[in-house]
């Protein structure tokens, strides 16, 4: 092991190469592109065997992972924004031919306007695309997802793919102090590639692809899809804690902060969750009852868990970086509120989107949320429950 | 609260901005620190004004914002103190080393520096007299090791050694560990 000052793209190529999987097909996007720079330099310099397809799309580069994946290989790639929209109907087919394929997201906003900063559109816009979805908070945990999502996706419980985000430029370019494995301790963890059902088993030829409609097992195949997502429920947390036992940081589907006896809590995701844990430890120390659960497993939605979690707040207060248009709340919001209508206890529920193309999000807004928050827990009740923080009037 | 020791350099592109804040970065991994080092992420043109930034700690950093409220402001070129505002949303009692052979006084004089500890550092002379080139960042940090005692200056002139001999010959390695070594005697509150 070794601690390196390291980008987060940067920690996540090293990941990459040290797993050295069989093909990577990417084409490079702000803020992706050191990701399939770096990779590129590893096959140009033999450090890796990986064949390194350069695609001429998103598109054309899950396309191709797919055929890939299909053929027997592990497969990886890696986009951002325009690039995640551009590959949306390549994706669904990705997950529904049971492919491993992983994919680390380097979150940026989606056009128009033309941005280049960081939201979650676009990885949350393909939330039902039926991929498996692990977010993280700084480089360290994009190191760390993006090793655990080959042994997850290849489970034979699950074999669905995986994708791995961290926040575009916030994380994915500033540099960070990252604790490495050696590449023997990667190799031995994800272990070797076991295909299924690979296209190039002449002794067992398959069809991929099929054509499946009426009278067909459409609805059956994605009932298993849906069973295979309630699969890696489990499995996500198994790798976690074996990870947590070899390397000494364990994951699990959230992690909570000082949520136990809080009145008010604040769910976050990505970065963001940092910053308001900083606040929440802040704040606590002048006696406010306030806590952060920062989810990490978005897909499959860890429903139960957070809704126990959550059970003791008077007030939850969601934070979300993409918004929903038309909908209740982002995305975040109403998967939390959908959670907490099924549980005993009824607290109130706020959502406050902020960071839209890359806004910043200061300590001060939080502290400003976290007082509305406070008002609501002693009996006044916000009028609106969607807010925005740190936006221009006018 | 946690202690937090932030950093914001202003710059031109071309001026290793960015870099600075990377050795700065690699100086503090080397000494056990936690850290974070992120420019201000848009288009980057050579000459236009950038922004970096560095976060220091004995403790993890979790906070990811941009820094609104700097400890040390640096600046690696002086033509910018009429174009940016480089005194924003410091502290007074907050410090700012500027590039400059001029005296400090006359910097220290100006409205936006009142209140602030300001220092100079012949930034771009000592570059031109040691690497040969323009380019005033590791007499900046010679310079920020100096007035902060963040960092030992052996400690800096070890990681340049290890930093740049993966990329330079000796003559460049030497030259840029001369130019650290005058940026910290050099700076001067006079």
């Amino acid at each position: 092991m070794a601690r390196k000052a390291i980008t987060g793209n940067g920690a996540i190529a090293l990941a990459l190469k040290q797993v050295e999987p069989d093909v990577m097909a990417a084409y490079p996007i702000t803020p992706q592109t050191e990701i399939a720079q770096n990779y590129a330099q590893y096959v140009a310099n033999g450090d890796v065997v990986t064949e390194y397809i350069a695609v001429e799309s998103e598109h054309s580069a899950m396309s191709a992972a797919i055929g890939s994946a299909a053929a027997g290989a592990r497969t990886i790639t890696a986009t951002s924004s325009q690039g995640f929209a551009l590959m949306w109907e390549m994706l669904f087919i990705a997950a529904s031919l049971r492919l491993p394929i992983t994919m680390p997201v380097i979150t940026r906003a989606l056009s128009g306007p033309i941005n280049i900063h960081c939201d979650h559109s676009d990885s949350m816009g393909g939330r039902d695309c039926g991929w498996i979805q692990l977010y993280g908070e700084d480089a360290q945990e994009g190191y760390d997802n993006a090793i655990q999502a080959f042994r997850i996706a290849e489970h034979m419980d699950v074999r669905l793919p995986v994708m791995t985000m961290i926040d575009g430029f916030i994380i994915s370019g500033a540099i960070g102090p990252v604790e490495t494995l050696d590449d023997e301790q990667v190799k031995e963890f994800v272990g070797d590639y076991v295909a299924v059902n690979s296209l190039l088993n002449v002794e067992k030829p398959v069809t991929v692809g099929a054509f499946d409609s009426l009278g067909g097992w459409y609805f059956e195949h994605k009932i298993a899809q849906n069973r295979a997502m309630e699969n890696a429920m489990d499995v996500i947390e198994e790798v976690g804690r074996e990870f947590g036992e070899l390397f000494g940081r364990e994951y699990a589907h959230f992690k909570t902060h000082e949520v136990e006896d809080a009145d008010i809590v604040l769910v976050a995701i990505g970065s963001a969750a940092g910053n308001v844990k900083t606040v929440v430890t802040k704040l606590r120390a002048e006696g406010r009852k306030v806590g952060v659960l920062k989810v990490r497993t978005f897909r499959p939605f860890p429903t139960e868990q957070i809704r126990e979690a959550l059970s003791g707040a008077k007030v939850i207060g969601v934070m979300d970086r993409s918004d929903s248009f038309g909908a209740q709340g982002g995305p975040l919001f109403t998967e939390v509120s959908a959670a907490m209508y099924g549980g005993e206890s009824h607290p109130q529920i706020y959502n406050f989107i902020y960071g839209l193309g890359g806004r910043d999000i200061f300590p001060d807004d939080i502290e400003g949320a976290v007082e509305m928050l406070e008002k609501a827990a002693a009996g006044d009740t916000l009028a609106q429950q969607r807010h925005y923080l740190n936006v221009r009037e006018g | 609260m946690q202690q937090i020791t932030e950093i914001r350099w202003h710059a031109r592109g071309g001026q290793g901005a960015v870099t600075a804040a990377k050795m700065v970065a690699e100086v503090a991994l080397s000494q056990d620190k936690y850290f974070q080092a992120f420019p201000e992420y848009g288009p980057e043109r050579s000459g236009a004004p950038i922004v970096a930034f560095t976060r220091i700690s004995d403790e993890p950093i979790q906070i990811y914002s941009a820094i609104e409220h700097p400890d040390y402001v640096l600046v690696l070129d002086p033509t910018l103190l009429d174009v940016v505002d480089v005194t924003a949303g410091t502290s007074e009692g907050a410090v700012v080393i500027v590039n400059s052979e001029g005296a400090c006084s006359e910097l220290a004089g100006r409205s936006e520096m009142a209140g602030r500890k300001v220092y100079t550092v012949p930034a771009t002379k000592i570059a031109l007299e040691t690497i040969k080139r323009a380019i005033p960042n590791t007499p900046l940090i010679g310079a920020l090791a100096k007035v902060s005692g963040l960092f030992s200056l052996e400690g800096i002139l070890e990681e340049v050694q290890t930093s740049l001999s993966k990329k330079f010959n000796d003559g460049v390695v030497n030259a840029n560990l001369e130019a650290v070594n005058r940026g910290y005697e050099e700076v001067s509150d006079e």
